[in-house]
This record gives structure tokens, C-alpha cells and sequence, in this order.
């Protein structure tokens, strides 16, 4: 079981979305994590460095909430198998599909574009169906 | 420099948005896709949060700024239209985040908690994102990505 944090997630969620917007009043870019780790995987873009200082400052963020005294729950329940071979569905996924939650589910339904609503109302489905099929169904 | 050090301040907001909303943490993630079993509501939360701010915010930002501070254009993402790579990128997307429950805006800031498991999954994910780069690459229609 995970605790319901409606406020919390509220408000961690319009962290997400004023970190899209600054990205694009700043820099012109959608804040999508597949097109900014993208652009790091060689080879790279010219302008791979500002992705590198993106990702440095997303990953440094939680470290620094922790120390200064914020809780942070995390716990992985599935196998060292189910990690790999969902990582690299991912992967395949998020390149073929143009993005994630973040650039599609995020950015791209506040640009309301078409083809991010029909993204994410694909890729929510799967995992529904999927997390259906793998603790009800495989798992029951 | 400006744009580097601007870049890691708003890639903070990212992943501090990340770890306090809950998206940071797989089971969490897996339980709000479990409706039938220990459902966790949150990350409607996220969703909605993140998306209030963004739909606000960008109309703000267009409405204000001829472009942006740091480029010469707003970059516009929609290069395709709704195709078949879309909609089998998505749902192969989602089954890969049902099995692992991670995703790429979870997976890098959970990168500095430290636990095995985050580079175990983003290994295997950008592992994917070549082996998707090499099947483009092959494909004659699409230019690779």
C-alpha cells in the first residue's frame, strides 16, 4: 500500500508543470524527459548541453529536499527481471511514441496537441491493462 | 553559462516537483494503475497539478514573449501526425511502465536516492531507445530520430 497524498501530489505536480513553463519562456523547449535524455544518448545534438545541466539539476533536487530534512518514499516491489524488461519497453516505446507522461501527458495536452492526447490516453490504458493482467490475472 | 545554470535551476523545479508529488516512487506509480487492488489515487493529483500550470502558464509565456529568453524561436514539437509508430510507441510505453512502473520523468531524479534498482531500469530504457534508433534507422519511410 502507498499513503493517498492528494495535497502533496497537487502540489508537486505544479512544480512539474511551472518547470515546463520556465522551460519554454527560457530556453523555448518542451520539458519532455524522453526528448531531453534523448538528447544526451550519443549521438548527440549540438545543443546536448543544456539537456546535461536539465537532467544534473532533476536528479540533484531530491538529494538536496532530503537534507534539508524531507521525507521522500520510494520502494521497488517488482524483480531485477520485471526492471529490465520494462526498461527496455520503455525505451522502444517512448522513442517510437515521441514522449512520456511529462512531454506528452504534460506539455503536449497543455498545447492540446492531438497527437499527445491520443498518446496518453494510449499509454495509460496499456499500463492499466497491464498492471490488471500482471497482479489479478498472472499473479492471482 | 546563464543558460546552463538556468537549465539545472528549472530541471530542479522538475525533480523536486518529481519527489514531492510521489512520482518518484515505482510502487506508487504501479498502485495508481491498480484500481482493482490497493488503488492509489495520487498521481491524478500530479496530473492535474502539472497540467493547471502548464495550460496557464503557456498561454502566459506566448502571449507575453515574442521568444524566449535564450533562443530565437519556440521550438514546436508536432513534426508527425497521428500515426502508427504514435499509438504502438505509446501502448508498448505503457506496458513497459506497468511491468517496472518507472518512467523516464521518475526514473532520473529518482537517480540520486541511490537505490540498485534506478540504474538497473535506466540502463535497460536507454538500451531501448538505441535498439528503437537502429529499427528507425532501417525503417525506409522515417528519417532516425
Amino acid at each position: 500500500m502507498t499513503e493517498f497524498t492528494p495535497f502533496q501530489s497537487l502540489f508537486g505536480g505544479a512544480l512539474i508543470g511551472l518547470s515546463a513553463v520556465l522551460l519554454m519562456a527560457f530556453h523555448g523547449r518542451v520539458a519532455g524527459m524522453t526528448g531531453i535524455l534523448s538528447g544526451v544518448i550519443p549521438p548527440v545534438p549540438a545543443d546536448w548541453r543544456w539537456r546535461a545541466a536539465f537532467l544534473a539539476g532533476a536528479a540533484v533536487a531530491p538529494v538536496l529536499y532530503l537534507l534539508a530534512g524531507g521525507a521522500i518514499a520510494f520502494h521497488v516491489a517488482v524483480t531485477t527481471g520485471a526492471l529490465i524488461f520494462g526498461g527496455l519497453l520503455v525505451g522502444i516505446g517512448v522513442n517510437f511514441g515521441g514522449g512520456c507522461p511529462s512531454g506528452h501527458g504534460v506539455c503536449g495536452i497543455a498545447r492540446l496537441s492531438p497527437r499527445s492526447i491520443v498518446a496518453v490516453l494510449t499509454f495509460m490504458a496499456t499500463a492499466f491493462a497491464t498492471v490488471y493482467l500482471v497482479r489479478h490475472v498472472i499473479g492471482a | 553559462m546563464n543558460k546552463l545554470i538556468s537549465a539545472f535551476a528549472i530541471g530542479s523545479i522538475f525533480g523536486l516537483g518529481i519527489a514531492i508529488s510521489g512520482m518518484i516512487n515505482p510502487a506508487k506509480v504501479l498502485n495508481f494503475f491498480d484500481i482493482a487492488g490497493s488503488w492509489d489515487p495520487s498521481l491524478l493529483f500530479v496530473m492535474g497539478g502539472g497540467l493547471a500550470t502548464a495550460f496557464i502558464g503557456y498561454r502566459l509565456v506566448f502571449s507575453r514573449q515574442k521568444a524566449p529568453v535564450f533562443e530565437a524561436d519556440f521550438a514546436s514539437p508536432d513534426k508527425r501526425n497521428i500515426d502508427g509508430q504514435l499509438i504502438g510507441g505509446a501502448a508498448v510505453f505503457g506496458i513497459g511502465w506497468g511491468i517496472a512502473g518507472f518512467c523516464p520523468g521518475g526514473a532520473i531524479p529518482a537517480l540520486g536516492l541511490l537505490y540498485p534498482q534506478t540504474p538497473i531500469f535506466l540502463a535497460a530504457m536507454i538500451a531501448g531507445i538505441i535498439i528503437a534508433r537502429i529499427i528507425k534507422a532501417r525503417l525506409p519511410s522515417t528519417a532516425p530520430a
